[in-house]
């Protein structure tokens, strides 16, 4: 463990640590956690040279002050963040050079979370295999808690530099540039009745949306009476409670629910509810499971090439 | 008796299946469940990622680079094959875990109430609840929390109207016609009819789990100044 560390000035609104999650224990009700968007996670790793599971900061709505001890390599991925490094703009999307001093993330800019991926990675002990907070379980992370005034986050090992004034690249990345973001959300019906009229309606995100489920607002669809056997869940799985309003599980989701499934999100349309803000607009659009895994495969084919362009020209940094 | 076991698979996210037995709390249902995911889990296809056996049902997680077609294939062939019992191989007996408890009082808020409501006595109701062997039907709501089947009949209870916003870590609770133990603190509306001094649920130990799916469990009462003693 290395004595490089950020100091926390300010929390942000909900800043964890996240990894790409923990994989293997949902039989003892452990939820997945993880970032919400995987691919910027990932993407925002790899501009600072860490492996692609490394920890990082998740941003919610408004991010947090930092005090960077030493010279430091960062990058932000996932929607804008209006940041600041001593009065300076700070740009997303590509490895930024910073040197010791106080890095001032500010409010989130269309869309709800982005990361904050530092070059060494979050060095938090690993639990159950992961280093992602746990929020409701109470583990991982920060002690499964949220970032804190006064917080020392110990940062891995990487080569030390020097660095006077804050640099960046011409170049940055963009994945979902050219995504229309009011195209409706991609999903597998299941058998319920109720599945298909979920696409014909608008629905609303509400604000009391979080990392376990996106719950939503709008034309209530119609319920049947008590709740039945409970059965396993997993993030993106559309549940509808008997308010008539659906829920999109996230991943911070519980392992097992008793409310009817309407179906699932497909895979490459997770990483877009992390950024569905409240009030926005949702439309559903109902796939099929070829599609869903011909979009996938696309989906992670897009990540990887990009991953590729990164690691040609970050060392040129 | 061996009565043909009917299988759903429906997809329950793109990078899992859901294998469904049925829509009820049966335990021969429950036992195909745990006998399914303990197959799986020997078996070890290197597609595998996560098992959430509940009560009725088999959440089966695989590598999202896989294709979910061949592993339907293989779910299928393997609950195929399952049906012939293979010559010479009987079920592993179940673990039983003991759990001690201390009922009533401070450590059971309900107990006295409940028991009103069942029309026994309070030391009847702790007696035919610690006579039961109950099983992990599963695993859910919370890291380590148990959902055991077995319960007596005549012992369950409905939920409180307004869920209590803190519950004690070890509280033993009925919930309907099921009862539970709560692994860490948190918001409940089951009814508390006592506490155990053990910890259910520890990330950071080996088996972070004191209960694991498809255990047996058996509640012995002990008195509250053994509390301490007796944990975790």
């Amino acid at each position: 463990m290395s004595d490089h560390a950020l100091r926390v000035l300010r929390p942000g609104l909900l800043t964890t640590v996240q990894d790409l999650g923990r994989t293997g224990w949902r039989h003892l009700g452990v939820a997945h956690a993880g970032a919400l968007d995987r691919d910027a996670a990932q993407l925002g790793n790899r501009l600072v040279g860490n492996r692609a599971d490394a920890a990082v900061l998740e941003l919610t709505l408004h991010g947090p002050t930092l005090q960077l001890e030493v010279p430091t390599r960062i990058a932000l991925t996932g929607a804008a963040v209006s940041a600041r490094f001593e009065g300076e703009p700070v740009p997303c999307g590509r490895p930024v050079l910073l040197p010791a001093g106080t890095l001032e993330l500010g409010a989130v800019r269309a869309g709800a979370r982005a990361w904050l991926a530092i070059a060494g990675g979050i060095d938090v002990p690993e639990v159950l295999g992961s280093r992602s907070t746990d929020l409701r379980g109470g583990f991982g992370g920060l002690d499964g808690r949220a970032l804190r005034n006064g917080d020392r986050v110990v940062l891995g090992d990487t080569a030390p530099f020097d660095c006077t004034r804050l640099q960046s690249t011409p170049w940055w990345i963009d994945p979902g540039h050219d995504d229309d973001p009011r195209a409706p959300i991609r999903y597998l019906p299941s058998t319920h009745p109720w599945s298909a009229p979920l696409a014909r309606r608008a629905w609303n995100v509400s604000a009391s949306s979080n990392r376990q489920g996106l719950r939503l607002q709008g034309d209530a669809l119609p319920t049947t009476s008590a709740d039945g056997l409970s059965e396993p869940v997993a993030p993106g799985t559309i549940q509808l409670p008997p308010d008539g309003q659906p829920i999109i599980l996230l991943a911070d989701a519980q392992t097992v629910g008793g409310y009817p499934r309407l179906g699932h999100v497909i895979a490459a349309d997770l990483p877009r509810l992390a950024h569905c803000i409240p009030g926005q607009t949702l439309h559903f659009a109902a796939v099929d499971a070829t599609t869903a895994h011909r979009l996938a495969c696309a989906a992670r084919a897009r990540v990887a090439r990009i991953g590729v362009m990164i690691d040609a020209r970050v060392p040129a940094i | 008796m061996n009565r043909p076991f009917v299988c759903d698979i429906e997809a329950l996210a793109d990078d899992a299946w859901l294998l469904r037995f049925g829509d009820q709390l049966d335990p021969q249902l429950n036992d195909r469940v745990h006998a399914t995911a303990r197959r799986l889990d020997q078996l070890k296809p290197d597609w595998l990622r996560g098992l959430v056996p509940a009560f009725a049902s088999l959440g089966v997680f695989f590598d999202p680079v896989a294709d979910p077609a061949r592993i339907h294939e293989e779910l299928l062939a393997l609950l195929a094959m399952d049906e012939t019992p293979a010559i010479g191989a009987s079920a592993p007996a179940p673990r039983t875990v003991e759990i001690p408890v201390v009922y009533g009082g401070e450590f059971g808020p309900d107990l006295v109430a409940a028991a009103a409501e069942l029309q026994m006595s309070p030391q009847q109701l702790i007696s035919r609840h610690a006579s039961g062997v109950y099983t992990v039907a599963m695993i859910g709501f919370a890291p380590g929390f148990p959902y055991l089947a077995g319960l007596d009949p005549a012992l369950a209870l409905p939920r409180l109207a307004t869920p209590r916003a803190r519950v004690a870590a070890g509280s033993v609770a009925i919930g309907g016609a099921q009862t539970g133990i709560y692994p860490r603190e948190s918001p409940g509306g089951w009814r508390l009819l006592g506490r155990t001094p053990k910890v259910l649920f520890d990330p950071t130990r080996a088996t972070p789990s004191l209960l694991l799916p498809g255990d047996r469990v058996r509640f012995v009462a002990i008195e509250a100044d053994q509390f301490a003693d007796a944990g975790p």
